[in-house]
């Protein structure tokens, strides 16, 4: 890119993309920038170089209004970022990739819907659609893989598909934050090509890049040193490395940090190993990994001699981790044996963890302890003698430089903090195999040199055997062997100089390269369509024509809505699982419950202790006996007998008669019966009382006709009872009617609740954020499926009410329907309006139990009707959306009624749905911090 | 299997929870707030049920029979016309409506038998069983009272004298709270375990712990102790001073048996949260599979309808979930001041159900890990 770049005066005179005035930002206590003052060109490639965690990342937030701007004035595109109207008139304009493999983009959707769906957001017809996509795809060499879920492409492969989404608006300014960490060395090249053909086509664009490669810097226009919080130095590679008067970005990078930090900083040498005919440590033979029909890895072996340094080289997804996994017996190899000092690595062995220290490459501390706590939990679990462990986190301290982070959490510190963290937490124990697993990947380069440093030391003083994988050339340069791996094969094995020579290449990159591209031949000889890394073609995308201002600014834009609608709905269909569970599962719960629930209670248990014992005590315990509500237990001896037998449960009912009952009944003489019941459980207690009272009214009427004849009864009068709406008084008829508003409440918030929680937790809000997506079209576009789906549940559970369970529907189907509408709209709301609050799935989870299940059951009428409720549990039961659509639902299946006659129920519904959305708006925010 | 490492994971679990202060204000909800609101709103016994009375007959015996019917079990009746009730009725507004007929008062004097008629609406089970059963009697009662001062000696004296052991008032808001306490229990503690698993999975640090020296039972076990523990000590809180002190529930037994029994049913339900997060593949299927879990045993375990009204086969079925046992244990303890000489089969059967369980998700979680 030399010939493009231009010099210095030329950027004097650009306009300015971005400018920065007296910028700063703090996370908490931490503070990320300081006083930032900036001015950044367009039309170039500028690059923000320096180690992780000086605030690169924090700039690139704000610049792009990802994150809200907390002091300082920061213009982007003649605006000021901190204005919203201007920041939704940027938004069409302005790309941003977040740090990390495939961030911002959706796991389950193909590489096509990722484009199609960023397509959508920014409004663009879908021949517009599919003609960028066809050709983003393209020149991105991702077009045989358009149906290949995006959480299974290789990190490369996941970093061009974020560009494609990135691109596909046709943006001014391009920000890219560490597009290349933890992408190999041929991907990585690939991508800067492709970024120089996309500016070919369109030399307008500004792109702003961080990275923490310095070899990377050097194809970029301009470069921003950053140290601190703060800007070290700014100007072309040239001027840096002229000013410095050093060899390399790298060297020149150096120079420019302060003298402290540079301080005893030299350069990795690491001392060649004395050829000791040593122990083996490591030694993988015929190691291979199927995974279904896709070999991982593919007969690998190899022999790692104690205290060496042994390192593993390969694109990702070339089968480094697994065979990493199967060497600390993570994974048990499908064949072949991996042997640790000897010993067959078997699962599940202790004594073999105690001997390995791993780094992986996910990043594995607990990011709700703090940096001592890690480190402290971690020498607990190795077992190491607890007055040991102080001195050994001081010692892991002071090596790793972790001092001034000690307390901190880990996701507040950088990556490369973070990096060296798990290095000292894999290594507290002390053990004798380190197995790295691309431990520095987006670390600075003093960091990584004394990080070498470190394990320099390991392998030559402490004779650790390292066992490390890695992307950066010049860390492969130092290990003792090298492995490159690719697609699960190993190519090549042997001393880093050796490699060199054999390709007769003059780097190691090169070299490695040669040996990729060899392999990719190779496999595309054979079949084409799976090669990993297709070469890019070397057409550049068609810039042309204007940037489609088709999109639109308005508030409100349908056409972001369905793009949201689409995606979650697309989420929903490749989890048939979740939406089965939903269907099936309310279906199945209706008929438990409907059935379970029953207020008629049978069954009941009583005895009696009779101290009379005559004929006329008798008659009386026997009409209990014979209603069918109760069961006769053996007669209660003494009142010690009842105490105990109504403690323990036995009885829920005793009855007591009198001595003398059936004389004092012959005389008129008035007497009294004593029925105890058991009041523990009060609702069973008061059927018990009345069925109680109704035997004892119908026993004294059979006396009275046999005494006195029946004109002494018939003189009374009749009570009628009418039981209306469900004249068998069965359960099912009265329950299901109110068990299909809990359900339709219950499942579609649980649906809904985590949509919106779950990217806050796994970083999708991003694409939030930074697209023109108003919090309306949002919350509603992601709403619409889970109201369809819930529709479907409804007519689901009104079929089956209606045609399995046999519940008579004597009302207007319409009207139910048409509530049930408004009703899950308001329910899976509730669900959005949780999610917009909370911020871990699994407070929202426990929120969606709480706020629906207990409301649900105890306030809306389902057991006890709303008007005979109290207090604050009464209020709640006026408010909530159940209470009304149980009326609604009893009166059209039970009481035959439409909707003029419900038409009340439907308003506070109608209330609901707006309130609702109202709120979720204003809780969820458009800009982080 | 080492108590060190359990101990180590299980306050590494501690201090996770304390660095999520939303869910914490959760847990302080669910124990307090939630439990003082569901226990207040209950009614006592039957509260302020709905009545309204169609009084064709205005005679004296009509208004004696109005006058009878007044708070707190029932609202002050309404007086309608015949035309109001079906309306009324189908609006859900009266749960009770009694028609009196023209010429009560006269026909009944005149042993012509009238008939009084009782609409009840059936599709509110709970009322309509027992208020059904206090307005026929309250009624009957008032007419005999009535004709009593006409001609004597035609009744039975024998009085049923109905007391009610254990909770004299029948105030469901003890019950209420009692039943609220144990399904905040299972529902935190099925969440807390099952969604953390899901979520250290999700972030890539369940693997880590595999690289250690550490067994997989005695992950589950620090999962356990350390929820549970969180559990526990909340239900103690809130038995101590929400229950017993606010809401001032007569606890007559002894609540650290209740507690043990919670222990119990805690280790049962944690295992359960492992178990569903061991089949569930992600939070979103986590959080479906959680609602059908946690509605049946909310509904079904004998706290919210007695478990007498069920049928058999579900009845059966319900002893396979620890809360069933747990709401008898409950009922027993607190109220009938039950000791361990009683609750023993129920202590046993949590005891049972929560090895099974565990020995089920510690399979599962087993595979879970490879």
């Amino acid at each position: 890119m030399t010939e493009r770049a231009p010099v210095a005066e030329e950027l004097g005179k650009r306009p300015v993309a971005a400018r920065i005035k007296a910028a700063s930002l703090s996370y908490g206590k931490t503070l990320a920038l300081k006083e930032i003052n900036l001015e950044l060109p367009s039309g170039i490639m500028t690059g923000l170089i320096g180690p992780d965690g000086v605030g690169k990342s924090s700039l690139l937030s704000l610049i792009s209004g990802a994150r809200a701007v907390q002091q300082g004035k920061i213009e982007v595109l003649e605006g000021d970022i901190a204005n919203k109207e201007h920041r939704e008139c940027i938004y069409a304009r302005i790309a941003y990739m977040p740090q990390g493999l495939g961030r911002n983009l959706y796991p389950t959707l193909s590489v096509f819907e990722n484009v199609d769906f960023f397509g959508r957001l920014f409004g663009h017809n879908k021949q517009e659609r599919a003609k960028r996509i066809a050709e983003l795809l393209r020149s991105t060499g991702l077009s045989p893989f358009a149906d290949r879920p995006a959480g299974k492409l290789s990190g490369g492969m996941k970093q061009k598909l974020g560009l494609c989404c990135a691109l596909i608006h046709d943006p001014d300014l391009l920000i890219l934050d560490e597009p290349t960490t933890g992408v190999d060395p041929l991907s990585r090249r690939q991508f800067w090509e492709l970024i120089d053909d996309i500016r070919q086509g369109r030399p307008d664009m500004s792109v702003v890049v961080a990275t923490a490669y310095m070899e990377e810097a050097e194809r970029f226009d301009w470069l921003v040193a950053m140290d601190a919080g703060q800007v070290l130095a700014t100007g072309t590679p040239d001027e840096l490395r002229q000013r410095t008067g050093a060899q390399s970005l790298d060297a020149a990078f150096i120079a420019l940090l302060p003298e402290e930090r540079r301080r005893g900083h030299q350069d990795v040498v690491i001392p060649p190993r004395r050829d000791v005919e040593g122990e083996v440590a490591i030694e993988a033979e015929h190691l291979t990994m199927r995974f279904g029909n896709f070999t991982a890895v593919d007969d690998v072996s190899f022999r790692i001699d104690k205290g060496e340094i042994f390192g593993f080289l390969g694109s990702n997804g070339c089968g480094k981790t697994t065979t990493m996994k199967m060497l600390t017996g993570l994974l048990v190899p499908s064949e072949g044996q991996a042997r640790l000092f000897g010993q067959e690595v078997e699962p599940g062995d202790m004594k073999v963890r105690q001997r390995v220290g791993y780094m992986s490459q996910a990043f594995s501390l607990y990011t709700e302890l703090t940096v001592r706590q890690n480190l402290d939990l971690h020498a607990r679990l190795f077992g190491m003698k607890a007055a040991a462990i102080p001195a050994r986190i001081e010692e892991m301290v002071s090596r790793f430089g972790l001092n001034e982070v000690l307390d901190a959490w880990p996701d507040a510190l950088p990556l490369g903090i973070r990096q060296r963290l798990s290095l000292a937490v894999a290594l507290v124990h002390s053990p004798e195999i380190l197995i790295l697993d691309e431990p520095t990947s987006g670390v600075d380069p003093i960091a990584r040199d004394s990080f070498w440093r470190i394990l320099s030391d390991l392998s030559r003083q402490d004779h650790v055997t390292i066992f490390v994988s890695t992307h950066f050339m010049n860390e492969a340069q130092l290990c003792d062997r090298i492995s490159l791996m690719h697609a699960g094969k190993v190519l090549v094995s042997e001393k880093p100089s050796v490699i060199m020579e054999k390709r007769g290449a003059r780097t190691l990159e090169e070299a490695f390269i040669g040996y990729l591209e060899d392999a990719i031949q190779e496999s595309a000889d054979s079949e084409p369509a799976e090669s990993e890394s297709m070469p890019v073609q070397a057409v550049a995308p068609k810039p042309a024509q204007p940037a489609p201002q088709a999109m639109s600014k308005r508030f409100f834009d349908l056409r972001r809505l369905f793009a949201y609608t689409q995606r979650e709905s697309l989420e929903l269909r490749r989890d048939p699982i979740r939406a089965t569970l939903a269907l099936l599962g309310s279906v199945i719960l209706m008929f438990v419950i409907g059935y379970g629930i029953n207020m008629d209670v049978g069954n009941l248990t009583f005895a009696v202790l009779d101290r009379d014992d005559t004929t006329t005590s008798r008659d009386y315990a026997l009409q209990i006996a014979g209603s069918r509500y109760f069961t006769e237990k053996p007669p209660i001896t003494d009142y010690a007998d009842l105490d105990r037998r109504m403690r323990n449960g036995e009885l829920n009912l005793a009855i007591e008669i009198p001595p003398g009952f059936a004389r004092d009944v012959a005389r008129g003489k008035a007497v009294e019966i004593g029925a105890w019941i058991d009041g523990a459980m009060p609702a069973r207690a008061e059927t018990v009382r009345g069925y109680v009272q109704g035997i004892h009214q119908d026993w004294l009427t059979q006396k009275a006709r046999q005494r006195y004849g029946d004109a002494a009864v018939t003189g009374n009068f009749q009570l009628a009872v009418r039981y209306r709406y469900n004249p068998d008084i069965q359960s099912i008829v009265a329950m299901v009617p109110a068990v299909i508003p809990l359900l339709l409440l219950m499942i579609p918030a649980m649906l809904a609740v985590l949509s919106v929680v779950r990217e806050k937790e796994l970083g999708s809000i991003i694409n939030f954020y930074v697209t023109p997506v108003t919090p309306l079209e949002f919350l509603l576009g992601k709403q619409l499926p889970y109201i369809a789906l819930a529709m479907i549940n409804f007519v689901m559970l009104t079929a089956f009410a209606i045609f399995v369970f046999r519940v008579p529907f004597t009302g207007s189907l319409v009207t139910l329907t048409a509530a049930a509408f408004l009703y899950v709209t308001a329910t899976t709301a509730l669900g959005l309006v949780i999610s917009a609050f909370m911020k871990s799935q699994i407070a929202a989870i426990f929120g969606t139990a709480l706020l629906t299940l207990i409301p649900a059951v105890q306030y809306s009428g389902i057991i006890d009707p709303v008007s005979s409720l109290q207090g604050a549990g009464a209020v709640i039961g006026r408010i909530y959306p159940t209470t009304y659509f149980v009326t609604i639902s009893r009166g059209t299946f039970s009481k035959g009624l439409g909707f003029s006659d419900l038409w009340t129920d439907f308003v506070p519904l109608l209330i609901a749905i707006p309130v609702l959305l109202l709120l979720g708006t204003l809780l969820l925010k458009k800009q982080a911090g | 299997m080492r108590g060190r490492n359990i101990l180590q994971l299980g306050i590494k679990e501690l201090r996770g929870l304390a660095r999520d202060p939303m869910l914490l204000v959760l847990i302080v909800y669910a124990f307090t707030l939630s439990i003082y609101t569901a226990s207040r709103a209950m009614p006592e016994t039957l509260n302020q049920a709905a009545i309204a009375i169609v009084d064709e007959d205005q005679s004296p015996v009509s208004a004696r029979i109005i006058t009878a019917f007044n708070p707190p079990y029932f609202s002050v009746p309404r007086i309608i016309s015949q035309s109001e009730m079906d309306r009324r009725m189908d609006a859900g507004l009266d749960t009770f409506a009694l028609d009196i007929p023209p010429n009560f008062q006269r026909d009944l004097l005149a042993g012509r038998s009238p008939t009084i008629q009782l609409n009840i609406d059936a599709t509110r089970m709970t009322q309509a069983f027992s208020g059904g059963g206090y307005v026929q009697s309250i009624t009957l009662n008032e007419v005999e009272e009535f004709l009593a001062g006409y001609r004597g000696g035609t009744t039975m004296p024998v009085d049923l004298v109905l007391r009610s052991r254990f909770n004299q008032e029948l105030n469901k808001g003890w019950f209420g709270a009692i039943n609220n306490v144990i399904s905040s229990v299972t529902m935190l503690s099925i969440i807390l375990t099952g969604a953390a698993l899901i979520r250290e999975r999700e972030h890539g640090t369940i693997e880590h712990l595999l690289v250690m020296p550490v067994t997989a039972t005695e992950i589950m076990l620090s999962k356990i102790w350390s929820m549970g523990l969180v559990v526990l000590a909340a239900t103690a809180f809130s038995m101590i001073f929400v229950v017993q002190g606010l809401l001032s529930v007569p606890i007559s037994g002894s609540v650290t048996l209740f507690l043990a029994g919670g222990a119990l049913q805690l280790f049962a339900t944690t295992s359960l949260g492992i178990f569903l997060a061991t089949v569930a593949g992600s939070m979103p299927q986590f959080g479906m599979l959680l609602m059908l879990v946690l509605l049946p045993m909310q509904v079904l375990s004998g706290g919210t309808s007695p478990r007498e009204s069920m049928p058999e086969i579900i009845q059966t079925i319900m002893l396979a979930a620890p809360n069933t046992h747990f709401v008898m244990l409950a009922q027993a303890v607190l109220f009938r001041g039950a000791g361990l000489d009683v609750v023993w089969p129920q202590l046993l059967a949590m005891l049972a159900i929560g090895a099974a369980l565990f020995a089920l998700s510690l399979r599962r979680f087993r595979q879970f890990l490879r």
